[in-house]
């Protein structure tokens, strides 16, 4: 593996990566794979997760293709250099950032948007001008080595690799000596990567999840309240079965308010999934069975169970879950203390809709905050008073889709964040540069120092140019300087 | 103790004693103030200082998390507030400052007023200037996709953050990060560093007298308080500082999930071609090196690279400028920072005495032990595998590295690990920019050196060995903010492309959508793609 990634950083040295038509082929290289092997990109997240084509049209390959031409289109301006504003004082000078690539970046990526969560940093990495090496879930086998196989032909190999594997492999590609890694996954591995940077310095980026709350005011208008149940509906059930770093984790909603959502909940669930949601297959599966008696021992506790009010049903064979909601299960119960990650829909019911933000405070920063409400007074003080990744109201998920949005976490749901330019700048360094002339040097920096030195210093230092001037000319008077 | 200060003209006074038998001074005044501290019996701050342990530190980011749960060091009069203080400790202190980093340093007053007091003064004008438009939520577009909607990035303080400083620029270090981590509306601790104790104590002092305590606290000591506080869950961690300690912190970070900024160091490189002004280059060269804290900075040139045949010029001419800058005894000169302590003076004292470098001094390599000073030392033709050449040198020691032509320079410098900071001296267009475009480092010179240290549109920090993150000007204010993405949606103009049940007839729709076409979404619509 060393002697692989030597070679890598050989190439990177030799600067072809650097150079714009070595981005933009190389970009242009994925967009042709994911139009020309849209087949078996389908096909293998039907295989890995039973997700539906428009599901994966509309989450991953939808999604990367939007991102692939903005980059495409703003590679040239992203690249270059920008000017830094000078004070008047600073003659014959100029200032700028110049963005450059790390060199070498390790993305690792997660399971449940295999191609989505693995390209859109490739992305970034690329259009910034990095060699990459990219180690796809082992949990999705099938999408893994699609992307294996579709990176090898479509883009350049010496620069940009797949190295499939489990927990053994990823170590030792964390023991090697990376210039940025970028992870999705769990906080739990989170920390083990960003132990493992430690060793050189390596800057990180963590995407991480949390419980994703959604907060449901009491809306008047059945209109209003019939497209809020579809968007959390889908929100939950219809992205990947809920197991997805910004699905909605839980709700919580009014007391007096609560059986009417639930109600919706349920006619919205069978328009969206049919009678039978395990045959109309509009619902992704469960990953392997691992997480899937994760999810049922969720359902253990009696007296998590006795809140289910709708679904609840399993099908171990065939790794499904129907939608599932509950109301008021005990918050010390598991299902409300970890992220869920499932089709499984807790509703918390407070007594005034204000009291959830209390709630909201005392737990760790989600990644996503859903607000459905048309009160002014709620959003803005949802907007001050709580934390989070990011929020959105009155829908869920689509901030994925807004490439001027930053993508990312605070507090346990991750640091550092992507999308849109946001991609390039997290893996670029933006390396600051002044250019000085000779002509114009100032007699007044260098040593041995006088207390006329210090005042034209001083004034300089203050962009105070009257003052400069009645200092050169003798007119001002110093201050008290006993310390001369 | 300060009343003994106004008599200068005492032989035996602490002034000249500090002046003279630095390494001396300072142990009797540790001892003194031990003495004094175990006689105090109003003893608060000294039983606080002595009890600093895990439970008093808990206790610590407790309240200060309670300080910021209740929104105080969120209001924008709040951040104006404490800027204010801020900028009032630089008025109304600088003879105490200047005073406390030549106790520490010997650090000329100059140095003090123009690099510390002055530059932390702009940094708190550029924060107070453009608060309201940091703070002002940034609107952005929003595309087909998310139609209809609008949509901002939110900047939001992180909550409570430590900030770990350096004894070099012990309070422009401390400061400036205080500045940005004040100004995005942060509670702070300020861990400064135990190996200036009299700008530390000052700071602490000052701190506590100006700023608001429920939310800024100081927090002295060594190695043990720094490792207390860095068990601690932060939501920032801020440190200035070596590789090595970097690492520890960052270590410590990895256990909570902290974000962190490090600004480390590394052998800073100068390139010096010959078709230059060799005067004004030799100067600024000595400004950045020597004129920096006698070579004990971040940023100081750390060594120069040159062609063999323009060598002999160059030290010529950094002859000359040096005897003029710092007269024909520079060992004695009070313009001239003396080394921080006996730790730092033995380690750059193994630098010379390598073997490897023997017979390389061409000018100074003069010491004094009791006095911690150390001449400026230039050596030539040092074999790149000397002591000299494999760590951060730090102090006023500089070896010229020949080279046959000069753009093997780039090679030598790529050979390495990033640097904080590099520098060239060329009026060669072509060399110039294949410096700029091929050298890594946190930031380039052109014709200078330092200098953009002090240009707070630019972003200061460092990459690879050099560090992770930057500050300075909006950069402090982004570093200590969560920016956090606010999508807003209404419930009309629903699409229910989106939602299940998945039809060939959505498929087409969505990929109409997601492409942004409007044609493509009519035709779509009309069934026709």
């Amino acid at each position: 593996m060393e002697t692989e990634l030597n070679h890598m950083r050989e190439y990177y040295e030799g600067g072809y990566t650097k150079e714009a038509s070595w981005r933009e082929a190389q970009l242009k290289g994925l967009r042709s794979f994911i139009i020309e092997k849209q087949e078996d990109i389908m096909n293998a997240l039907l295989q890995d997760l039973g997700k539906h084509q428009v599901e994966a049209f509309r989450d991953e390959i939808g999604t990367l293709m939007k991102t692939l031409n903005l980059a495409l289109k703003n590679l040239k301006k992203w690249m270059s250099a920008k000017k830094a504003e000078l004070p008047k004082i600073a003659l014959l000078t100029s200032a700028e950032i110049v963005p450059e690539p790390f060199g070498l970046v390790l993305i690792i990526s997660s399971w449940n948007f295999p191609f989505g969560l693995s390209l859109e940093p490739v992305i970034g990495a690329v259009a910034a001008g990095n060699t990459v090496v990219l180690k796809p879930s082992e949990l999705s086998p099938a999408c893994s080595s699609v992307l294996a196989s579709g990176l090898a032909t479509y883009l350049d190999h010496k620069a940009i690799k797949v190295i499939q594997g489990g927990p053994q492999e990823t170590q030792q590609l964390l023991h090697q000596r990376w210039d940025k890694i970028f992870f999705t996954g769990s906080a739990h591995v989170g920390r083990i990567v960003m132990s493992a940077a430690v060793n050189h310095l390596t800057p990180v980026t963590l995407e991480l999840g949390g419980k994703c709350p959604a907060v449901v005011d009491s809306l008047s208008s059945s209109w209003d309240i019939e497209v809020a149940v579809k968007r959390i509906a889908v929100g939950k059930f219809g992205t990947c079965a809920g197991q997805a770093c910004i699905a909605i984790d839980y709700v919580i909603v009014e007391k007096e308010y609560c059986s009417k959502l639930v109600e919706l909940l349920k006619v919205w669930i069978k328009k969206m999934f049919g009678e039978n949601p395990k045959h109309t297959k509009t619902i992704s599966r469960i990953v392997n069975k691992h997480h899937f008696f994760r999810l049922k021992n969720l359902l253990a506790d009696a007296k998590v169970n006795e809140s289910v009010v709708y679904g609840g049903s399993m099908d171990e064979q065939d790794l499904f879950i129907e939608p599932t909601i509950l109301v008021d299960p005990p918050l010390e119960a598991s299902i409300m203390t970890e992220e869920i990650f499932g089709p499984l829909l807790p509703i918390i019911t407070v007594g005034k809709i204000e009291d959830s933000i209390k709630f909201l405070r005392s737990r760790p920063k989600p990644l996503a905050l859903y607000v459905f409400t048309k009160s002014q007074t709620l959003q803005r003080r949802i907007l001050s008073e709580t934390s989070s990744g990011s929020l959105t109201f009155n829908d869920a998920i689509l901030q994925y889709a807004a490439d001027t949005l930053p993508f990312g976490g605070v507090g346990e749901s991750g640091f550092g964040m992507y999308h849109g330019k946001f991609s390039f700048d997290t893996f670029s360094h933006h390396k600051a540069i002044v250019r000085r002339s000779f002509l114009t040097d100032f007699w007044y920096r260098y040593p041995p120092w006088t207390l006329n030195k210090l005042q034209l210093l001083e004034v300089s230092y203050n962009y105070d140019y009257l003052g400069l001037l009645l200092v050169v000319l003798g007119l001002k008077k110093p201050s008290n300087r006993r310390h001369f | 103790m300060s009343k003994c200060y106004k008599n200068s003209k005492s032989r035996i006074s602490p002034r000249h004693l500090s002046h003279k038998y630095p390494s001396l001074y300072i142990r009797l005044r540790r001892l003194l103030l031990s003495l004094i501290m175990a006689a105090n019996d109003s003893g608060e701050t000294t039983s606080k200082k002595e009890a600093f342990d895990a439970e008093a530190c808990s206790l610590l980011v407790r309240k200060l998390k309670e300080t910021f749960a209740s929104g105080k060091t969120r209001s924008y009069v709040w951040r104006v507030s404490q800027l204010e203080a801020l900028a009032k400790i630089f008025d109304d202190n600088q003879p105490q400052i200047v005073d406390a980093l030549r106790d520490d340093l010997a650090k000329p007053p100059l140095e003090t007023v123009v690099y510390e007091v002055a530059m932390l003064r702009n940094s708190c004008k550029v924060a107070l200037k453009e608060l309201k438009h940091w703070m002002t939520p940034e609107k952005v577009k929003t595309s087909m996709t998310t139609f209809p909607s609008s949509a901002e990035i939110v900047s939001e303080p992180f909550g409570v953050v430590l900030i770990i400083s350096a004894w070099n620029y012990p309070f422009l270090l401390s400061l400036d990060p205080v500045i940005g981590a004040i100004a995005a509306g942060n509670a702070v601790v300020l861990k400064p560093s135990e190996i200036a104790p009299a700008t530390s104590s000052l700071l602490a002092k000052l701190l506590g007298d100006y700023m608001d305590n429920s939310s800024i606290r100081v927090v002295e000591g060594a190695v043990d308080e720094t490792s207390t506080l860095l068990q601690q869950k932060w939501d920032k961690i801020f440190y200035t500082g070596n590789g090595r300690v970097g690492r520890v912190v960052m270590a410590a970070a990895a256990k909570h999930l902290t974000p962190v900024v490090l600004e480390l160091g590394g052998k800073c490189p100068v390139v010096v071609d010959s078709n230059i002004n060799l005067k004004v280059a030799a100067r600024r060269i000595i400004a950045g090196k020597w004129g920096c804290n006698n070579g004990q900075a971040c940023i100081s040139p750390d060594h120069i690279i040159t062609t063999k045949e323009y060598a002999p010029k160059l030290v010529d001419t950094l002859k000359t400028e040096l005897e003029k800058f710092y007269g024909k005894n520079p060992l004695e000169s009070k313009d001239l920072s003396r080394i921080v302590n006996s730790n730092h003076f033995n380690r750059l004292s193994k630098l010379l005495d390598d073997d490897k470098v023997s017979g390389k001094i061409v000018y100074g390599g003069e010491k004094d032990e009791s006095k911690l000073r150390i001449s400026p030392t230039i050596l030539l033709d040092v074999p790149q595998d000397s002591l000299i050449m494999s760590e951060e040198i730090f102090g006023p020691l500089l070896p010229i590295l020949t080279v046959d032509k000069l753009e093997e320079s780039i090679d030598v410098i790529n050979s390495g690990s990033k640097p904080l900071a590099a520098y060239i001296f060329t009026t060669n267009k072509k060399l110039k920019e294949q410096f700029v475009r091929t050298v890594s480092a946190g930031g380039l010179v052109v014709n200078d050196t330092t200098l953009h240290l002090a240009v707070h549109t630019l972003p200061f920090g460092g990459v690879g060995e050099s560090g992770v993150g930057s500050y300075h000007g909006k950069f402090s204010f982004d570093a200590f903010s969560h920016k956090k993405a606010v999508l807003y949606r209404s419930f009309i103009g629903d699409a229910s492309v989106r939602y299940p049940p998945y039809t060939n007839t959505k498929l087409r729709l969505l990929k109409a959508l997601i492409g942004g076409s409007l044609l493509g979404i009519i035709r779509a619509l009309f069934g026709f793609s």
